[in-house]
């Protein structure tokens, strides 16, 4: 039987191992006191890496915060948060 | 035992003792008596695969691609523009080296619109990754049948056999189709191996994307298993050879030992081509043909041996890649580079379904001898 040098297969949840983050110019940098925990930048972000930490912020509200590794600087986050509560800044390795 | 058979039906019977689990198939001319004939077998109970029927070529590739993920035989057939519209999934099926086997019915490629014969279009997507055959008879062809499931899985390469449309597939011919039970002794049913094809118990994704760091050494296992194919094709003509008694191979040498004038071809032309040279080896010329059955891997080093001694090469192209010359041409002067001292020269023939006669056979062979060496279209 056949085998291959090269596996052809991926096994499933794989695609989590190619961290997509190295592909961004600008990232977002979220001021968590200004966070109301809207939610807003979960919803609207392609990729899903914004998430609710659970924990609050000094005015009580919840803060939420982002998973650089998938993050690919789209912008969208910063564009659509309600308070401004997100800044897109060169990413300078 | 042998049976007076058209060509297209021919291939039907043996695809159905062949038993794929799926075919599935979009009619044109002049694939269309193969297809019909499969659905016509299945419909009166007495064909075991799912005929799946599709809305263009490119469904119908889709379809045998995604029957074959799942580790089954299958089969599909088509014909020129059919086959073009395939294409994109024809490169695909190489990609994830599943071992579909498709006929084609050669036929020019439009426009202007033509029906009929030429091999225009397998030979323009022979870049994807397929193995391709080509059968001088219907025999040959279904032959070729048997041996290309065989090296489609032994090899997990996809295999193209080529038959000549309406020269094979519409005319009858005395044939000898074997029984299942020898087809069986010598093409096993296909078990392909674990992990290899997707299985709703143990799930996985098969035809994801690669990387730049993968997609290199991927491409070039493929090319490195396509050439190493040769060597399987000869292994299992070899083993053909041993159960049904009839010859296959790479290329077959028609009286080139001591030939001075070789003409390289493909497919049908090669009877006419055989008749040519037995009235003129009569009169005193030596005249020989090597007829090329293995046109994807091209096998270099085999051909350059059969040619070394031959002063006047004479390639046969039913076919163009227009800006260059005949595509067989051109491949033999590739391969021949350094090595062959003859001249090598293309001829065009047969474009659209012209007859190719003996007349224009003999046209190129006094041609070949000329000092000219360039493209020479052989219509009347």
């Amino acid at each position: 039987m056949k085998k291959f040098k090269h596996i052809l297969t991926a096994k499933p949840g794989s695609a989590k191992e190619n961290k997509t983050g190295s592909w961004r110019t600008f990232k977002p940098v979220i001021d968590q006191e200004a966070c109301i925990g809207c939610d807003m930048c979960n919803k609207v972000c392609p990729d899903g890496i914004c998430y609710s930490t659970g924990l609050k912020n000094k005015k009580g509200r919840i803060y939420y915060d982002r998973n650089l590794d998938y993050c690919k600087g789209c912008g969208l986050c910063a564009k659509e948060c309600p308070v401004n509560a997100i800044k897109m800044v060169e990413d300078i390795k | 035992m042998k049976q007076i058979l058209e060509g297209s039906h021919a291939v039907a019977e043996i695809i159905r003792r062949i038993n794929p689990a799926v075919v599935s198939a979009y009619p044109i001319t002049p694939q269309t008596h193969i297809v019909e004939d499969l659905e016509k077998m299945k419909a009166e109970g007495w064909a075991d695969f799912e005929y799946i029927r599709s809305e263009s070529e490119f469904a119908a590739a889709s379809i045998v691609l995604g029957a074959s993920a799942t580790g089954v035989r299958t089969y599909t057939a088509t014909s020129s523009q059919g086959l073009l519209l395939m294409t994109e999934v024809l490169f695909n099926i190489a990609g994830m080296r599943l071992p579909v086997v498709v006929t084609c019915a050669n036929r020019a490629i439009s426009g202007p619109i033509s029906i009929w014969n030429d091999q225009q279009d397998s030979v323009t997507i022979r870049d994807a990754g397929w193995v391709q055959l080509y059968g001088e008879t219907s025999q040959e062809v279904i032959d070729l049948h048997i041996l290309a499931y065989k090296l489609a899985e032994s090899s997990l390469l996809p295999v193209m056999v080529n038959m000549d449309g309406f020269i094979l597939t519409h005319t009858y011919e005395p044939i000898d189709i074997p029984p299942q039970n020898l087809i069986k002794k010598y093409l096993p049913d296909y078990k392909p191996a674990k992990n290899t094809y997707l299985d709703v118990n143990n799930p996985q994704s098969l035809g994801t994307f690669a990387p730049p760091d993968r997609y290199m050494e991927i491409r070039q296992e493929l090319f490195d298993d396509v050439a190493e194919s040769k060597n399987e094709i000869k292994k299992l003509s070899q083993e053909f050879k041993q159960v049904f008694g009839r010859d296959l191979g790479l290329f077959e040498e028609y009286k080139t030992k001591d030939a001075r004038v070789v003409l390289v071809a493909m497919g049908s032309v090669c009877g006419t081509i055989k008749e040519v040279i037995d009235e003129l080896r009569k009169k005193g010329q030596k005249v020989g043909l090597l007829k090329l059955t293995c046109f994807r891997p091209f096998p270099d080093e085999e051909i350059i041996k059969a040619l070394s001694k031959a002063k006047y090469i004479a390639v046969v192209d039913k076919s163009i890649s227009i800006g260059t010359e005949g595509i067989l041409a051109s491949d033999l002067k590739r391969a021949g580079f350094g090595k062959l001292k003859s001249k090598i020269q293309s001829f065009i023939v047969g474009l659209g379904g012209r007859d190719v006669n003996k007349k224009m056979i003999k046209q190129i062979i006094n041609q070949v001898k000329l000092k000219d060496n360039s493209i020479k279209f052989v219509g009347e």
